[in-house]
């Protein structure tokens, strides 16, 4: 990300940048979706704008609910969202939606084809669905999702769906997002070694078996099961394994009366505010790290120590680690030798 | 740095024929965009909203029911009721020549009838984009 100007002024919020952003947050806060829709943009856009923008609305934050929606590409992420948002609207909630899909890595485009599943919400007002993509992040999600979710959470949203990208085995950021996390399968896609691996299934909430009127469901389901009872010590919340189908309402309910479950156990025992330790530590430790290399990479060009340490690395005289620390030594960070 | 374009492509009305749509949208990707795609049957309240969520600098509509010469004003004049007027709409599908113009006087920023290439296409999305990309 060059010319990103990180300095110490922008990053604490400049009085200026707060007074300038004032009017458009004011206006998102007040119910205006235009408002809103161009906030998220430019947090997507604009790292140096982030700041004035989370200064203002961090307060408000902290109250919705957050449910993650992850699973391999195919597997009908998109269509349990839909199914969720209808049953949290016929609940009176309000849900705001962030549907992740992947960009290019050639050309930096990216198709995002989350709404198809999603049209029936497009003019309800108690429903925003924003698409991101993932412009370069790994992990299932893109590296503005946090912030749009902060501010849909800001502005009133009291049910924050978020879908990654179709994930593999080990795009698990959404863990450290998500208050629940739903891992959706559905039946043909590999055998049961592939439900002893590592990764994404581990990180599960619940274990959602989607497109269950398909042969197979219930042995994907019976698997699913067996990798759990094979965990060599009970874990405090066994995933329930659910099989779902988005043309069956009633297992929708279950699937949604399971997330309630869940969530009360969260509250439970300090267990939500330990969940919230570990993701407010993972994203402030991010935050730094990214604050940090700007902070670095852009002091070492201003200097022209940039272009000399890419030299040492690459002519062999000093290595990665040499290199990386001597440029935080100078920028004033990192130990001494 | 450059933001990225984002582009809406949508369906607008009855037709259920999206081959054209999803082709132009692969070409958006290709050409380094972020393209929503709505998917089939979108009513002009349905895009305007979605234009509106996703913040896009372009709408895109496919039409090849015939029925542009209502869609598309009243696209362009929710757009503007809705504080979307820095947002272009561009037109393709089965547009006879002679509606053209007419689509344009009514706010098309551009207009692909068949024989359009994607590369005209492409630059003519870009060239629509009215707000600052740096």
């Amino acid at each position: 990300m060059p010319d990103v100007n990180w300095s110490t002024a922008s990053a604490t919020a400049s009085a200026t940048a707060l007074a300038a952003l004032a009017g458009p947050v004011d206006a998102a806060l007040g119910g205006d979706r235009r408002a809103l829709a161009r906030l998220i943009s430019l947090v997507e856009n604009d790292p140096s704008a982030a700041p004035a923008v989370l200064a203002r609305i961090h307060p408000l934050t902290g109250r919705a609910r957050i449910i993650g929606v992850t699973g391999p590409p195919g597997v009908g992420k998109s269509t349990i969202v839909d199914g969720l948002t209808a049953r949290f609207r016929a609940a009176g909630q309000n849900v705001g939606i962030v549907a992740v899909d992947p960009t290019s890595p050639f050309t930096g485009g990216a198709l995002l084809g989350d709404r198809v599943r999603m049209q029936r919400w497009t003019t309800d007002r108690g429903v925003f669905i924003r698409s991101l993509a993932t412009r370069g992040h790994l992990g299932g999600v893109s590296g503005a999702t946090g912030d749009a979710i902060r501010l849909l959470d800001a502005v009133g949203f009291q049910v924050i769906l978020v879908e990654t990208v179709g994930a593999g085995q080990s795009e698990v950021e959404i863990m450290d997002i998500a208050h629940t996390v739903l891992v959706v399968l559905s039946p043909g896609v590999g055998d049961d070694v592939q439900a002893q691996k590592a990764g994404i299934l581990e990180i599960a909430d619940l274990l959602v078996v989607n497109k269950s009127d398909l042969p197979d469901a219930g042995r994907l389901a019976v698997q699913l099961e067996t990798m759990l009872d094979l965990a060599p010590v009970p874990p405090p919340w066994r995933p329930p394994v659910l099989k779902v189908s988005a043309i069956d309402a009633e297992t929708l309910s279950e699937l949604v009366q399971a997330c309630d479950r869940h969530f009360q156990w969260l509250k439970g025992e300090g267990r939500l505010a330990a969940r919230l330790a570990r993701r407010t530590g993972h994203e402030l430790s991010t935050l730094i790290g990214r604050l940090a290399s700007a902070e670095v990479v852009r002091a070492a060009e201003l200097s022209g120590a940039w272009d000399k340490a890419l030299e040492d690395v690459t002519s062999r005289r000093a290595d990665f680690y040499q290199v990386a620390l001597r440029l935080l030594r100078e920028a004033g960070l990192g130990s001494r030798e | 740095m450059m933001r990225r374009i984002r582009v809406l492509v949508a369906k607008p009305g009855l037709d259920g024929h999206d081959r054209g749509a999803k082709v132009v949208a692969r070409a958006y990707r290709d050409a380094g965009m972020e393209v929503i795609y709505t998917g089939l049957h979108q009513t002009p309240e349905q895009i305007v909203q979605a234009a509106m969520q996703e913040d896009v600098d372009i709408v895109a509509l496919s039409i090849l029911s015939g029925a542009h010469n209502t869609l598309v004003p009243k696209v362009v004049r929710m757009m503007h009721e809705a504080g979307l007027g820095d947002v272009s709409v561009l037109v393709g599908g089965i547009i006879p020549r002679e509606d053209a113009a007419a689509l344009k006087e009514a706010g098309a920023a551009a207009v692909f009838g068949p024989g359009s290439t994607l590369e005209s296409i492409v630059a003519a999305t870009r060239g629509s984009v009215k707000r600052a990309l740096a």
